[in-house]
């Protein structure tokens, strides 16, 4: 496969052009603005927590196929899991679109490997995963710088 | 324009992705002619020393080359007076001296200044900064659909009154060439100094600042096929007498006692420090290259060129070029229908083909526009059909893949 192939999978097209969970909650306990500064892109994240688990993920905004990919697994994912559970996550995609080595199995998330063959496309994939990050730990704003 | 000036540029002839390069991102920095390279080699090599300081031979020949290349700059932008001709890092430095320096003594609380919505951030910023430190009022000058500046809304502005007007000679969002000479005059009717940033205008002929109606004119040497790291601010001499020195140190003065220094005349003034001297030797190179390759040609060729794009991109399904104002500079800003930028940007990168994507720093114009984002593709001298047509071929991957 082309890395261009690695890197627009059909997973990622799916998502990027049918988001799940972009929609309003008026009603979460969390949320947080995120930018992209590079290229203008802006997501709003909400969370709504149930005790220790997270309950409800939902995400607004635009952005490209990837951003918008990458937000729309990343509510689908996290739901179910504690504060911490997440922060893992976070750290095993951010080595995965970056190229690191990661210890993780990464499951669903492993679509997004092709991002690292593409250094300028990285801040894409965590856009969300930051906004969503800093929604948790109680910030308002976030950027992927 | 030819195979013979891209045979000039060795930058062209690399291969990315396995794909020959084709450049369509001139508007973010332009390539560089062998006969720049050459001149700041030999510059280096035969040359070096720092400017007016030392009397010893090499610091006279690089006194005579970056005066040398002061002249040449004066000469572009219409025989104006090489003093009024001030070497900085780039258009973004000179607006910021401007706001900085000019701004920081003229405005008061209650002034007005307008600034154009359609402009880069770095028109808009320094003097929102500027606004705040003085309890000044920043207002937008609105644009119309075709990215054109609404005239009669800016007249109602200028109503008001205003300190100053900041408006770019074209736009590098949308393409638009503005009439400035135009907005120029309004402004001065009013008493309003006019700041130009000239980063795109300046670069598809000489702008001949004094007809334009300026009171300050901005612009960089990387976008006119000189090196990074130079720039350079001309005003006329009414307006430089209204400015006090932006930054101050060695150069720029004529004495210096604890109990107080007075400052060299223009253009010293407000060059302080060792300035970048092999890139304004780079710059003259440059200057010098584009004549002899003949303006005249230059601009027949980028306008027949502009219009072969235009064209091309209307037969792409689903594409829209935004800002359809004329006169313009050679660009198109386009959206495909249902596909982001970035990922256009993406799939044409691996076609070998450099386009910028993104707000293309006017944040504010791409919402006034209703758009996060668009992709933008920008000829110059050394554009050929070829890269229109490579374009428009990358175009039909783009779509296959992600339409």
């Amino acid at each position: 496969m082309s890395e261009l192939d690695d890197l627009y999978q059909e997973v990622i097209l799916d998502h990027g052009r049918r988001p799940r969970n972009r929609r309003a909650m008026p009603d979460g306990s969390h949320r947080c603005d995120g930018y992209n500064p590079l290229c203008g892109d802006h997501v709003l994240v909400a969370v709504r927590m149930d005790g220790e688990a997270i309950a409800d993920v939902a995400f607004e905004g635009e952005g490209c196929a990837i951003c918008m990919a990458s937000a729309s697994l990343m509510t689908e994912i996290v739901r179910g899991h504690t504060v911490p559970e997440f922060d893992q996550a976070f750290d095993a995609v951010r080595a995965l679109v970056r190229g690191e080595p990661g210890s993780q199995e990464m499951g669903k998330l492993a679509v997004f490997g092709g991002v690292a063959a593409f250094p300028m496309r990285v801040k894409c994939a965590t856009l969300a995963w930051h906004t969503a990050k800093a929604a948790l730990h109680g910030a308002t704003e976030a950027t992927t710088e | 324009m030819n195979d013979a000036i891209r045979a000039q540029f060795p930058a062209l002839s690399a291969t990315v992705h396995g794909r020959p390069l084709v450049w369509l991102d001139s508007a973010a920095t332009a390539h560089k002619p062998m006969a720049v390279l050459d001149a700041m080699n030999v510059a280096a090599a035969t040359s070096y020393a720092n400017v007016h300081r030392g009397v010893h031979e090499l610091a006279v020949r690089a006194t005579a080359a970056y005066e040398g290349a002061r002249a040449d700059v004066a000469r572009f932008l219409g025989d104006v007076d090489v003093r009024d001709v001030v070497f900085t890092r780039g258009t973004t430095e000179s607006l910021n001296l401007v706001a900085r320096a000019w701004g920081d003594r003229h405005l008061r609380a209650g002034s007005r200044v307008l600034v154009g919505q359609m402009e880069h951030h770095s028109a808009i910023v320094p003097w929102q900064e500027a606004a705040k430190r003085a309890g000044a009022e920043l207002v937008a000058i609105p644009f119309t659909a075709d990215a054109v500046y609404d005239l009669e809304r800016y007249a109602q502005l200028l109503e008001g009154g205003a300190a100053v007007v900041v408006v770019a000679h074209a736009s590098n969002a949308f393409g638009t060439v503005h009439p400035v000479a135009k907005m120029a005059a309004m402004a001065h009717s009013v008493g309003a100094k006019v700041v130009v940033d000239g980063a795109q205008g300046a670069v598809h002929g000489p702008p001949r600042v004094a007809e334009l109606g300026a009171d300050f004119y901005a612009l960089s040497g990387h976008k006119l096929y000189g090196p990074t790291g130079i720039g350079v601010l001309w005003a006329r001499p009414d307006a430089w007498e209204e400015t006090p020195p932006f930054l101050h140190g060695g150069e720029m003065i004529r004495s210096v006692r604890f109990s107080g220094t007075t400052y060299a005349d223009r253009p010293a003034r407000y060059e302080a420090g060792t300035p970048p001297i092999l890139e304004a030797i780079g710059l003259g190179a440059a200057i010098r290259w584009l004549e002899g390759v003949g303006w005249n040609a230059i601009v027949a060729h980028e306008t027949g060129l502009t219009a072969y794009l235009l064209d091309a991109l209307d037969t792409v399904p689903g594409l829209t070029w935004i800002g359809r104002g004329a006169p313009r500079v050679p660009l198109a800003s386009f959206v495909l229908d249902g596909i982001h930028p970035h990922d256009v940007g993406s799939v044409l990168d691996r076609e070998g083909i450099a386009v910028r994507t993104g707000h293309h720093c006017a944040q504010p114009a791409m919402e006034a526009m209703g758009r996060v984002a668009t992709t933008r593709a920008s000829l110059g001298v050394t554009s050929v059909p070829g890269d229109v047509d490579a374009l428009v071929a990358g175009l039909a991957v783009v779509r296959r893949r992600l339409g």
